[in-house]
């Protein structure tokens, strides 16, 4: 999704965004929804709190490659070939997109 | 995108007409979301909510100042963990800037859009979400109540319910019996019981040896069995008997000063050193006193946005809810409030909902180093949430000891990231 910047845009932003150390307001992503749901075992923004592995931050191609080893049965797995199996390239790539891209 | 102009216009619009009323509790410049319940679901709305938006305006009702979860209370009675590991403090509520309000609600009126509660004030929401949980159906087993449940504990909410089921184990003589009785479907966390069996043989195994575990179950066949029953003659062989409804597994009656549960209409009857009732449950009474449920005793809602059917702009997550497919879980709620809070920024925007997913996954343990799993991928189909097909399962039956040992490694770091997510 490509962002359309305009002096109205800022003027909202600067009036809603109130409040200290929340995400900036604005369209809810699918590959976010999508990739919300990977957040329960992985951690907030994929920064696992325990054992899981964390997710955030590798690059898309490398983690869209992941995804798609454990759908396919390429790469072995406890539980991850048992989710990947739900998901379609398109969704894989804007799940791996998002999670790329967080810090 | 963020707002468009006719949405932000509204915003102000709505903002300058709430101001007007009388009692406002809450800041009118923009719009105000009220969670009650401050469980996996609520915690985790009011915590994405703002993820999605900087704007809104979010309060929780809850009147407890920390969450004891009940994913983890099986695994203290296996002497595991200590209740404090397993106690969260809702730390995320500062981070996040939600507002929480430690009372208890008295009414929804969902006419004028408020919350009565029991300190006199009312919180006006835009859009209201209800997490209440399950509460028991204490008239569904002849005997048991809240009070003999004081005896009797049922430990399905977890807290000094767990403590007490912990203490009569711990008291229990060696070659004493266990009963667990477990209700038909639905009730919260289906493998719930049978991790519990697990854990309470685990503990015997190693304290009380010639001990027994009876299961009265009401069902015929139960979440990850083959799994379950496998590991059962491994780890704890000749100590677990599971006892389907049929062959006279369903307990109608109790009789608390004798610890004795009957099934079969009287005609067979077990007495137990200590016995864990998991009464039958419905959704939390805050849901049935608002009219939010319908005969089933749980809330019908739509199944994209969790919008309750009986009362527009009340949503309904977490096991009070009817999710189509999905089991009633904390990873489930926790799942369901990502999505809930998505719709509702939506719905504050006059955007359109997002297209919904979810993912439940459910470790059991059966051992320090024995771990389980059930898994899947939900989307929505034709209104209502179904599985993938063709996605998720239990854990392979034939995996090695390795393989049981990472899922319960898993476990542990399922728990630290599901709490931290929902809670902090």
């Amino acid at each position: 999704m490509h962002s359309r910047s305009s002096p109205f845009r800022l003027t909202v932003l600067l009036l809603i965004c109130t409040s200290a150390g929340a995400q900036e307001t604005g369209e809810i992503l699918r590959g976010q929804i999508l990739a919300s749901t990977c957040f329960s075992c992985h951690g907030t923004d994929g920064k696992s709190a325990g054992s899981i592995p964390a997710i955030y931050g590798i690059p898309a191609d490398s983690l869209r490659r992941t995804l798609q080893e454990f759908r396919d049965g390429r790469r072995p797995a406890t539980v991850m070939d048992r989710h990947a199996k739900a998901y379609s390239d398109e969704e894989i790539a804007s799940i791996a997109a998002y999670l790329s891209r967080i810090k | 995108m963020t707002l468009n102009r006719r949405q932000f216009i509204g915003y102000l619009g709505a903002g300058a007409a709430l101001s007007a009323l009388p009692r406002l509790h809450l800041s009118a410049a923009n719009p105000q979301v009220v969670v009650i319940g401050g469980g996996f679901g609520g915690a985790t709305c009011a915590k994405y909510l703002r993820r999605y938006d900087n704007g809104v305006g979010i309060t929780v009702i809850e009147p407890n100042t920390d969450y004891i979860t009940c994913p983890g209370s099986n695994w203290v009675l296996g002497g595991l963990r200590t209740m404090d590991r397993i106690t969260q403090r809702y730390a995320g509520f500062k981070t996040y800037d939600v507002k929480h309000i430690a009372a208890r609600v008295e009414r929804i009126d969902s006419a004028l859009q408020s919350v009565d509660l029991d300190n006199g004030d009312t919180v006006k929401y835009d859009r209201l979400v209800v997490a209440p949980g399950i509460d028991f159906k204490w008239d569904s087993i002849e005997g048991y109540d809240a009070q003999a449940a004081e005896q009797i504990p049922h430990a399905y909410k977890a807290g000094p319910q767990t403590e007490l089921l912990r203490k009569q184990l711990m008291d229990m003589p060696d070659g004493g019996t266990v009963i667990l009785s477990v209700p038909g479907d639905p009730f919260r966390c289906p493998p719930g019981p049978y991790e519990r069996a697990s854990m309470i043989a685990y503990y015997l195994k190693s304290h009380k040896p010639k001990s027994k575990i009876l299961i009265l179950d009401a069902k015929e066949k139960f979440s990850k069995q083959g799994l379950f029953q496998a590991a059962w003659k491994e780890l704890y062989p000749g100590m677990i008997d599971w006892v389907p409804g049929t062959q006279g597994g369903k307990v109608e009656r109790i009789d608390v000063a004798k610890r004795t549960v009957f099934t079969q209409e009287g005609l067979t009857s077990h007495r137990g050193d200590v016995i864990n009732l998991i009464c039958p449950h419905h959704a939390g009474t805050l849901a049935q006193s608002a009219g939010l449920t319908d005969a089933s005793g749980w809330c019908p809602i739509d199944q994209k946005s969790f919008e309750s059917t009986l009362h527009p702009k009340v949503h309904v997550i977490g096991d009070a809810c009817v999710a189509g497919a999905m089991p009633k879980s904390g990873h489930s709620a926790n799942n369901q409030a990502k999505m809930c809070a998505a719709a509702i920024i939506a719905l504050l925007r006059e955007e359109e909902v997002p297209i919904p997913s979810h993912v439940n996954t459910c470790y059991s343990l059966l051992a320090p180093d024995y771990g389980i799993s059930v898994a899947a991928v939900y989307h929505l189909k034709d209104g209502k949430i179904a599985a993938v097909e063709g996605s998720g399962g239990v854990s392979p039956a034939d995996a090695d000891a390795q393989f049981r040992k990472r899922e319960a490694l898993y476990a542990e770091g399922w728990y630290a990231s599901i709490t931290a997510d929902s809670f902090n």
